[in-house]
């Protein structure tokens, strides 16, 4: 009987790691998002462009984090659980 | 781990295991573990190069002197024009932070070698620093104005108090967030290598797929370990900014 409720616990576990995962593609939306913005403004206005190459990186940085939550997440599931 | 079900056994959680590095007896506080080894290590490697850089000291700056004088006009500059004027008597403490997260981080990717910022300790130590030091350094030049960072002056009046709550709790939310961004990155790069090793080492004469995965994902390490301390160091100055800088919001 036990044995059974820690296949079930394990089963849970991987499940919710796989899960977690899908939080990453928010990750991958938000940085292509910025970096696309900053592309496109830096193509019309390049002498602008070095100037903003800061608030590019703390951008990134900021959506490129809370992927990295879900993904810590995942890995402490799978195998700090 | 290794007899739950067969098949490919891959721990890569065991590399950021801290072990004491005489013997096998109890962590206690003074005991030299492979952090403190690599924690030493870097602060070692920062000191070498910022005094053999700048021992010799010749205006127009030969090539070990270029490194250091590169390495403190970049941070120079920047903490200048994010912190403002005001804010550039932090540059010590943000000089440090950066050349002692860069070091950390590319240390760690040493092969066999052990990233301290990948376990939230360290990274949560360093964030909860650069909390303590933003809102005393608020405090202090401030006073109770201080707490005006949270009024929004420019939304309508029935929105403020809420608003006011939601600005406060992103902003004691700034040290979690501050800490688990470098861990979380460094702990999940090192770990996707791991995996990626587990896999070569499995798979035979197929095993050069996942060693030109390995390169690849070394390479963006590579990448993600000086933008990460970049960012810290830059999130700090843009924190620093609002609690030296102007009084309007």
């Amino acid at each position: 009987m036990t044995g059974d409720l820690i296949q079930f616990a394990l089963m849970g576990k991987y499940i919710g790691a796989g899960l977690a995962t899908i939080g990453l593609g928010g990750a991958g939306i938000g940085v292509g998002t910025i970096a696309g913005n900053f592309l496109s403004g830096a193509l019309r206005n390049p002498s602008a462009a070095p100037g903003q190459m800061a608030n590019l990186f703390v951008g990134i940085a900021f959506a490129e984090a809370l992927g990295i939550f879900s993904f810590l997440i995942a890995l402490l599931l799978m195998f700090a659980v | 781990m290794a007899d739950e079900a067969g098949g490919l056994v891959i721990d890569p959680m065991h590399q950021f295991q801290i072990h004491p590095l005489f013997g096998e007896g109890p962590l206690m506080w003074y005991t030299p573990t492979n952090q403190t080894l690599w924690l030493g290590i870097a602060v070692v490697v920062i000191s070498l190069l910022m005094l053999i850089g700048s021992a010799p000291r010749q205006v127009i700056p030969g090539r070990t002197q270029s490194i250091t004088e590169l390495l403190y006009s970049f941070i120079h500059d920047m903490v200048e024009e994010v912190t403002g004027h005001e804010g550039a008597k932090f540059f010590p403490y943000l000089m440090v932070l950066f050349t002692f997260i860069v070091t950390s981080n590319l240390l760690g990717l040493l092969p066999g070698s052990f990233a301290p910022t990948s376990h939230i300790a360290v990274t949560a130590v360093l964030a909860v620093m650069v909390f303590f030091t933003v809102t005393l350094v608020g405090f202090y030049k401030k006073g109770i104005g201080f707490l005006g960072m949270f009024w929004v002056s420019s939304a309508p009046l029935v929105l403020r108090p809420i608003l006011a709550l939601i600005e406060l709790i992103s902003y004691f939310v700034r040290p979690l967030s501050h800490s688990i961004r470098l861990g979380g990155n460094i702990m999940a790069g090192h770990a996707v290598i791991k995996v990626f090793a587990g896999f070569a080492g499995v798979m035979g004469i197929a095993s050069v797929v996942p060693i030109a995965a390995i390169a690849a994902i070394y390479g963006l390490e590579l990448l993600v370990a000086v933008v990460q301390a970049y960012v810290f160091t830059i999130l700090t100055c843009v924190y620093l900014r609002d609690a030296v800088g102007e009084a309007h919001h």
